[in-house]
């Protein structure tokens, strides 16, 4: 297992939901589903995340601070956008300040379905990210090798 | 006699850290429990130490990791001061340069929540200063000494003489180790009102050059605590376990505290447990011969 895998920390931004998919995401650290298990820290600090979960759509004065967020984060870096929202902008969608879900503006890795999305399958997601980090990770060190020779 | 003392200082230096991050690990697992939950495997702080330095991220500015790095090589530099046997005075100042570094280091980016960190672990710094002074007054009442070895070579059993010096030096650990309801200078779990403080512009490689210090100071500061319940081997270990247990018992039952009450605090305990102990303590061993 790859270092990465073993220590995804997180950080948790709420573009604009109803918040029930922030509820899932606080109920992942609770005794039922323990979060910590897997090495996962909610950090609360950009700089020190690895994986981005974002829950809720994105409008234009979100977007910003969601795209700042992103670049603070150390390569490499993965998101997950949890919830129907976080995918299409869900019932938002149509409203005339919603640019849409998350993809409108940072790079997603991993969907999580659900409205609001269910613990395990948020815990699934934070797994199936750490893998892709994991790969980007190998990649970057192949990338690094290519670029020294 | 001074050889063995060299090998046990170069011996800290290589087994300090690795003792420092299965004190961390489980401590996580101890507060996991404590909360109804798994937590991590025990080895759960050398993985995150391990992730941190493969991170790629380009520092804040070009002052930070050089502080960071210097706050580190002085963290050890007291603890192999100590396990020297040098004066465990001069010790006190070298423990406090570290922790200058680092507020250096927290101050020199300039973002809003790291200055409110630094400023608060300053605060702390001042809270627990003076009672770290009483302490060490203390253990040279008991042991006559300044010295590590002779203080727990003199087999007296310091916590029977300056139970009030113990209570305050738990105060300090507790400071020291960034625990609740004394961790207001930056904390490892998100739910706080300022989350990282102290070291929220540092990731990767600085966060972990941080932690790396941290597991350094905290084997000493233990071995401080050790100094009190030398009497014996079983008191020295039901002494240290019972600290440790105290001390993350404390973290999950308390809030975080307002800086000023910490402050206020910690200087009442210092006057009343310590100078209340130091007190009585000098009259009494005054009358002994």
């Amino acid at each position: 297992m790859s270092s990465i895998e073993r220590s995804p920390w997180l950080i948790h931004y709420d573009a604009s939901s109803c918040n029930g998919c922030d509820i899932e995401v606080l109920a992942c650290l609770t005794p039922v589903y323990d979060a910590e298990r897997f090495g996962c820290i909610v950090t609360g600090d950009p700089k020190q995340a690895d994986i981005f979960l974002v829950t809720g759509s994105v409008n234009h004065l979100n977007a910003p601070i969601l795209r700042n967020i992103y670049d603070q984060m150390p390569e490499p870096k993965a998101v997950v956008a949890i919830g129907a929202c976080a995918y299409t902008g869900g019932v938002f969608s149509e409203c005339y300040n919603v640019s849409g879900g998350v993809a409108s503006t940072i790079p997603v890795d991993v969907y999580v379905p659900g409205c609001a999305a269910k613990p395990e399958s948020i815990l699934g997601g934070v797994v199936r990210a750490a893998q892709i980090l994991k790969e980007k990770e190998k990649a970057a060190r192949k990338a690094r090798r290519k670029a020294r020779k | 006699m001074k050889g063995i003392e060299i090998c046990i200082a170069i011996a800290y230096v290589v087994v300090g850290p690795l003792l420092g991050g299965l004190l961390d690990g489980m401590d996580r697992i101890i507060t996991a429990r404590l909360q109804g939950r798994v937590g991590p495997p025990l080895l759960q702080p050398f993985y995150d130490l391990r992730k941190l330095f493969t991170r790629r991220i380009s520092p804040v500015n070009r002052l930070q990791l050089p502080l960071i790095a210097s706050h580190l090589v002085f963290a050890v530099l007291t603890g192999v001061l100590f396990f020297y046997g040098s004066d465990i005075l001069l010790i006190v100042f070298v423990l406090t340069l570290a922790s200058v570094f680092l507020l250096l280091a927290a101050y020199s980016t300039g973002s809003p929540y790291s200055t409110i960190g630094a400023e608060r672990e300053l605060l702390l710094m001042t809270a627990y200063e003076p009672m770290v002074i009483i302490a060490l007054v203390g253990l040279y009442g008991v042991a006559k000494s300044f010295n590590f070895y002779e203080i727990l070579g003199s087999k007296m059993p310091a916590y029977l003489y300056l139970p009030g010096i113990y209570i305050g030096l738990v105060y300090v650990l507790m400071m020291k180790l960034r625990k609740s309801p004394f961790d207001i200078s930056t904390s490892h779990h998100a739910h706080q009102e300022l989350v990282m403080g102290l070291t929220a512009d540092m990731g990767g490689p600085a966060l972990g050059l941080v932690e790396l210090a941290h597991w350094y100071e905290s084997v000493y500061l233990f071995a401080l605590v050790l100094l009190f319940f030398s009497s014996s081997w079983i008191s020295a270990l039901v002494g240290l376990a019972f600290t440790y247990l105290l001390i993350i018992l404390m973290d999950n039952v308390t809030a975080r505290a307002k800086w000023g009450f910490v402050l206020s605090f910690a200087w009442v305990v210092a006057l009343v447990a310590g100078a209340g102990n130091l007190i009585p303590f000098y009259l009494i061993s005054r009358g002994t011969p």
